[in-house]
């Protein structure tokens, strides 16, 4: 009746873990009792979960992002504080338990943090920004949340019923496969990413379409904006990267499930062929991530340099370049695995080549900010730290390009501190400057600056204390995911790092008091003009926050800073003679259902209980179906409703004016 | 839009069932030695993808739009790195092993 599920899934082998356990149950409690205190139940299903509004979807995509990083940071500073004091089998964790840290730290920060956060940011603003009224397929869009939000649920689920897999977040077989791990943790592991990547896929293939077809009049490609070119090449890599890691997984699965012998070393199976398909994804997906956050810094940078971008058709001919040579990369990942010296001289030498095209976009950023007037707003501050501190982490990369020397350092500290000095500083930097950067166009009031840069300041420098000593150890030898280690001389350098995890805490306590205060503030620092920057694109044109149709005329675009050029020419804020009707997605229970039980389904097979299998299976089958025969999926807003809010929105500019 | 009639249709499920038999009935059968299966699987299964995109997808030479097809090219790229050098990394690996 259950599979595999028992009694003895409960975590209560250790306090730690049991503790673990009871904070996000907790958690979860705690946040039901709040809404049902505050009787926002149906608000939140109606307005919220149901909806297909592509900025809904982008808030609660960010929302995920961000309870997700908080999860995957308590298990960094768990980590911090176990090597800090697990000198000659010090510390405070068993190895067991260790290994699950690290492999869901990795997990999540990667698939349930950096990509709901860039999805998020994408969704909310590039519509906006190539002036078009929601992305092309709505309610896909919807689908792609709701199972990305249940594999996050698989993950946290499995801090209470199971294990986590023990497997570190690339999961390599054989030490993944069935014989030496057979409990429940990597199953969790796999199909917490099948099913969230089949949500990417879809996001992917949506961008797409979106970019290339929704376009407004006149905006021609080499007039969309640097965030939406890069959303572009990002979306063009998720659509044909991801499934090189959903066949990888595929057929881990199979191995587990089914006794298949894909990668394991009996009967024909090669398990670096797992490496190799792991790695065809796992490549582009470092640019998946960090392309979009170029392109958040493009826009912050020029904006508040009030300058315009400076080599703007360079920048774009490099994110293509980056796009293309990411396929090109990714043996670099194992060269240790012995490939013959032309193959590891090929792949050494592509890793350095994309290193050229970056290098040419930190150039673009510091000549736009060249004689600029620049306003030292947070997100300038983000963008700022990361051109200095991602500049370190590029060159280690060069270093780590050249096969003998990868042979050094592989799998040590130094590795670690490289992709986290690659990682935090493009990638998060970057969404954290977008979301305060566009975080009053999505809600109508501005975050708290001085929060603000207090987050910023602390997680630079705490970026710097973790990851610095990290370059030192791995140098001297130490490598990566030690749950103990004899040699006394390393301990100083991991307990600054430890400190390093602590005042990247304060960083993240600064983001919750920065939101609690600005939402307290809100009516002081309400955006009445939907322009609170002196805004250069589209999206800073339309209300904060947009009506749910975005422009109630779609615009006709003639150069590449309309919303700059209009204000010029004293065209903007200007009333059509006349409204007309609108029509728009209506809101649909089909997402959340099918999150739901993909969420089911994946928990259905990593125990065996094969009925609630097919039982999920069946209802996820009909829900797609009854959903895409649904001939009414629209309504339409009137041209006298659309006039009163278009007069209501002239009424606020006038008073601001 | 222009209509494609069913018949369209059935001949691209023929070809489709009639190209997914045969590897089937070869790997059955074990009719082949292994390294002409393979080929033999490789090939029915590239045939089967042209057969997706002529007869479903509906994709030719005149009525296509260029940029369509341009997409397809830039597809045929990316999928001959990926598959490529796989190929390239797994069978070097595999000399080396002196397997």
């Amino acid at each position: 009746m259950f599979g595999k599920l028992t009694i003895e899934a409960l975590p209560l082998y250790s306090a730690i873990a049991a503790g673990g356990a009871a904070v996000t149950v907790g958690g979860a409690l705690l946040v039901a009792i709040v809404l049902t205190w505050l009787k926002a139940w149906k608000y939140l299903w109606t307005d919220w979960l149901t909806s297909v509004d592509h900025k809904r979807i982008g808030v609660m995509y960010i929302v995920l992002a961000l309870i997700m990083l908080l999860r995957g940071f308590v298990d960094a500073i768990m980590m911090r504080a176990q090597q800090a004091t697990a000198l000659d089998a010090g510390g405070y964790l068993p190895p067991e338990h260790f290994d699950q840290i690290f492999s869901s730290h990795g997990t999540i920060m990667i698939f349930f943090m950096a990509m709901p956060f860039m999805t998020g940011l994408i969704n909310l603003i590039m519509p906006l920004q190539i002036g078009t009224r929601d992305v092309a397929f709505p309610w896909l869009n919807a689908v792609s949340l709701w199972l990305s939000a249940a594999g996050a649920g698989l993950v946290m689920v499995s801090l209470v019923i199971g294990k986590f897999s023990t497997a570190g977040w690339t999961g390599y077989p054989p030490y993944s496969g069935i014989d030496y791990n057979p409990g429940v943790g990597v199953d969790y592991w796999i199909w917490a990413i099948l099913i969230s990547g089949v949500g990417s896929t879809m996001s992917g293939i949506n961008f797409i379409v979106t970019i290339l077809k929704r376009r407004a009049p006149g905006m021609t490609l080499m007039r969309m904006t640097p965030f939406t070119w890069t959303a572009l090449c990002a979306s063009v890599l998720m659509a044909f990267a991801f499934p090189a890691i959903t066949v990888a997984c595929g057929l881990l699965a199979l191995d587990r499930l089914f006794g298949m012998h894909f990668f394991t070393n009996a009967h024909g199976g090669n398990m670096m062929n797992y490496a190799n398909l792991f790695w065809i994804w796992g490549h582009p997906e470092v640019y998946i991530l960090i392309l979009p956050a170029f392109g958040i810094f493009s826009e912050v940078v020029a904006t508040f340099s009030k300058k315009r971008l400076f080599g703007y058709e360079s920048l774009v001919y490099a994110t293509a370049a980056i796009a293309i040579l990411s396929f090109t990369v990714w043996l670099h990942h194992f060269f240790t695995m012995g490939s013959s010296a032309n193959v590891n001289a090929f792949f050494g030498v592509t890793t350095m080549v994309i290193a050229v095209p970056t290098g040419v976009k930190v150039f673009n950023w510091l000549l736009t900010m060249y004689r600029g007037r620049i306003d030292f707003h947070p997100s300038m501050m983000w963008s700022i730290g990361f051109m200095v501190t991602f500049v370190i982490g590029g060159m280690t990369g060069v270093l780590l390009a050249i096969p003998p020397a990868d042979f050094l350092m592989h799998n040590t500290t130094f590795l670690v501190a490289h992709f986290h000095n690659m990682i935090i500083p493009g990638v998060l930097f970057g969404y954290l400057a977008g979301y305060m950067f566009w975080f009053p166009k999505a809600f109508g009031f501005e975050l708290n600056r001085g929060w603000g840069l207090a987050s910023f300041w602390c997680w630079l420098i705490g970026f710097y204390l973790a990851f610095m000593p990290l370059y030192l150890l791995g140098l001297k030898g130490m490598p990566r995911r030690m749950e103990t280690y004899n040699d006394p001389t390393w301990q100083p350098y991991l307990m600054v790092a430890a400190a390093g995890a602590v005042v990247v805490l304060f960083g993240i306590a600064s983001m919750v008091m920065q939101l609690y205060v600005s939402i307290r503030d809100r009516r002081l620092t309400a955006d009445r003009t939907g322009d609170p920057f002196d805004g250069r694109t589209l999206e800073w044109s339309t209300s904060s926050p947009p009506p749910p149709y975005n422009f109630a005329v779609i615009p006709t675009v003639s150069d590449r800073e309309p919303f700059l050029v209009a204000k010029k020419d004293g065209t903007a804020y200007q009333r059509p003679a006349s409204y007309t009707p609108i029509s728009i997605p209506s809101n649909t229970p089909a997402g959340v259902v099918l999150g739901i039980f993909a969420f089911v389904l994946g928990f259905a097979i990593i125990w065996h209980i094969w009925w609630l299998v097919a039982v999920s299976a069946i209802v996820m089958f009909t829900t797609v179906i009854t959903r895409s025969s649904d001939d009414h999926a629209e309504f339409t807003l009137s041209a006298g409703e659309v006039k009163r809010i278009e007069d209501e929105r002239f009424r606020e500019l006038g008073r601001r004016a | 839009m222009e209509r494609h009639g069913l018949a369209t249709y059935l001949i691209g499920f023929v070809l489709a069932v009639v190209l997914t038999a045969i590897p089937f009935w070869l790997v059955a059968t074990h009719a082949l030695p292994p390294q002409r299966l393979l080929l033999v699987i490789g090939i029915a299964a590239v045939l089967q993808v042209l057969v997706h995109l002529r007869f479903f997808l509906h994709l030719n030479f005149t009525t296509t739009p260029k940029e369509n097809l341009l997409a397809l090219v830039f597809t045929a790229l990316l999928i001959f790195i990926m598959v490529g050098g796989s190929f390239w990394i797994m069978f070097d690996l595999h000399q080396r092993m002196m397997s």
